[in-house]
């Protein structure tokens, strides 16, 4: 069973990954290590692939580096939810194929190591303490997500989705 | 087209630096792409750890110089030669009225020059390179007027402080800002506006009315707008961020007196000949406190030698200064003089978050070019002002009185000093009125 991350408001991108620990300066293979080390000492080594992490306002604020973003995709976080999100991190997550998804409520209703289910197609996130609502995405978005990331898209494609 | 509308535009330009390299060209070779789109309208960029730090970021620019000649790309940046935002302005790389993307989240800088500058990471900029366009959702807009001239010893670094201090990180989420009353200050004060729009999330911050921008690229005159914020300039106290948050932004009066071991002068917020020559009208022909370190950075190689030929370096470097190569250095804790956990730093960048500069345990404030350089002087933040208007003799006489109310507060004591946490108690909610020191609305 997923379970569940919690994290308040303006988790900045060099909590998620500071700059000293960038695959730039450490190698490709090992900066998922360094993954909220200084914010949530052990969350590399006790992540579960399928995890979810959820969150505040603005989550994902700060930096446009992408490797924070990487690192969760490699440690199998399985989506985010939060209140919103800023606009390169939610873009470099559809890009990667991390769902992201807005909720009002997921924040107050979850509570950290408690086990949770996204699901994106009823629209939940199914807590020990009730069901939270998420916004769905916009489709041009969801198309990118099923087909794992923005890349994969392309390569299948050959073009963005439609924006009609 | 509409906000809220979501396009696929064509950019005039993609701008890399050396930090993403491995990550962009995995993307393009994942694309199955073995060249950009178009060669002539990429810039590349080694500034981010430059010159290398450590031989696996010394192995990653080799990959990136033989990836440039590969493409042929000519726009070509090495290390030592500045922050890549700084070259893309100074150096007419921004076409006023297109959209540019960048490996960076403050390419909205290019808005100084009336280019839609928006930041994305690494994949988002493989897919540029490969297609030349960008899929984008119509930001809404929030207008934000200057009026009124600024006094002596305050920046249009304090005007756009005080514009976050209202605002707040996230209140121009996926919006566009765009500046007022700001087309006709220098070059470099707009690239400090435009590049802090990154500050408050938005997209894309865009100065109207600048010398560059050819004449219909202006707003509607009927545009809508989902904020309005006023800023008389002739009222503006010196502003400083307070750690680890950039909108915890107070007048500096609040803050005097907090000891801080080091000073960063640079960045492509205020990195600038003109941040350099403010910082050494207050350091000429003296010498910084000896428990303060001052690093200097400028931004680009021409703004570099522009400081050397009429002398500012050398002020700077006779009162004590580090000069170091140009380059985004420690503003991102990546080289050239990274925090101790403990330390407190001054810094006329644009970030203050817990471990930007280096060890989540040190402190960042921020803040403009005369605080910065009063702050070396005397070793703790202090309002520039009287400094600037005093006699030599009551000049020294002030510096005095701070460092010896100073003491030995600092990094190696065992109470620091740093009053950050009871300064932020004491801050009003920033979601508050926004017209500031003006009671009119337009």
């Amino acid at each position: 069973m997923p379970r569940a991350w919690v994290f308040g408001d303006d988790l900045d991108t060099d909590q998620m990954v500071p700059g000293r620990y960038a695959p730039f300066m450490v190698g490709q293979d090992t900066f998922q290590n360094y993954a909220f080390c200084d914010a949530r000492p052990g969350f590399a080594k006790d992540v579960r692939p399928g995890d979810i992490l959820i969150g505040g306002e603005n989550f994902g604020c700060g930096s446009s580096r992408e490797y924070a973003v990487a690192a969760l995709k490699k440690l199998g976080v399985g989506g985010i939810v939060a209140k919103n999100f800023a606009r390169i991190f939610f873009r470099n997550c559809i890009n990667l194929g991390i769902p992201v998804v807005e909720s009002a409520d997921a924040v107050s209703l979850a509570k950290d190591g408690d086990d949770v289910t996204l699901d994106l197609g009823a629209a939940v996130l199914r807590t020990p303490r009730g069901n939270a609502t998420i916004r769905p995405l916009a489709p041009f978005a969801q198309e990118i997500l099923s087909a794992g990331g923005v890349v994969r898209y392309l390569a299948a494609h050959g073009d963005f989705p439609s924006v009609e | 087209m509409r906000a809220g509308d979501l396009v696929i535009v064509p950019i005039s330009r993609v701008m890399v630096h050396d930090s993403v390299i491995d990550a962009v060209m995995a993307g393009l070779r994942d694309l199955g792409k073995e060249k950009v789109w178009d060669a002539a309208k990429v810039g590349v960029f080694v500034d981010h750890a430059a010159p290398a730090p450590t031989p696996v970021v010394a192995d990653s620019h080799r990959v990136l110089r033989e990836w440039v000649r590969a493409q042929g790309i000519q726009t070509f940046y090495d290390a030592g030669e500045g922050v890549c935002h700084q070259i893309m302005v100074e150096e007419g790389y921004c076409e006023p009225g297109t959209v540019i993307v960048g490996s960076d989240s403050h390419s909205n800088s290019y808005g100084a020059v009336g280019s839609f500058g928006a930041g994305m990471g690494a994949t988002d900029i493989a897919v540029a390179l490969a297609l030349g366009r960008t899929w984008l959702r119509v930001p809404e807009s929030i207008k934000v007027t200057f009026r009124g001239a600024l006094r002596p010893g305050i920046t249009m670094k304090d005007a756009i402080m005080r514009v976050v201090r209202e605002i707040g990180t996230d209140g121009a989420r996926y919006a566009c800002v765009e500046f007022h009353g700001a087309g006709d200050l220098p070059q470099g004060d707009r690239i400090t506006l435009a590049g802090m729009t990154t500050e408050m999330g938005a997209k894309a911050g865009i100065v109207v009315g600048t010398p560059e921008a050819p004449a219909w690229l202006r707003p509607d005159p009927d545009a809508s707008y989902m904020r309005t914020v006023h800023v008389d300039l002739s009222t503006l106290e010196p502003q400083i961020a307070i750690p680890p948050r950039v909108d915890q932004v107070s007048d500096v009066s609040q803050a005097i007196g907090i000891p801080v071991d080091i000073v960063f002068l640079g960045s492509c917020t205020n990195g600038r000949l003109v941040d350099m020559q403010q910082a050494a009208a207050v350091l000429r022909g003296r010498r910084i406190s000896p428990r303060v370190r001052l690093e200097v950075v400028p931004a680009s190689r021409r703004q570099f030698e522009d400081a050397m030929a009429d002398g500012t370096l050398g002020i700077l470097s006779a009162a004590g200064a580090v000069i170091g190569s140009s380059g985004c250095g420690p503003c991102l804790g990546r080289t050239g003089g990274v925090l101790a956990a403990q330390e407190v730093c001054f810094s006329t960048a644009n970030r203050n978050y817990k471990g930007r500069m280096g060890s989540p345990d040190a402190s960042i404030y921020l803040g403009s070019p005369y605080v910065a350089a009063v702050v070396a002087l005397t070793g703790v933040i202090d309002d520039p002002r009287p400094y600037l208007e005093a006699s030599d003799a009551d000049f020294d006489a002030l510096v005095a009185r701070r460092r010896a109310d100073r003491g030995d507060r600092g990094a190696a004591s065992e109470r620091s000093g740093d009053r950050s946490r009871e300064l932020v108690m004491a801050m009003p909610q920033r979601k508050g009125p926004q017209v500031i020191g003006m009671d009119q609305e337009d």
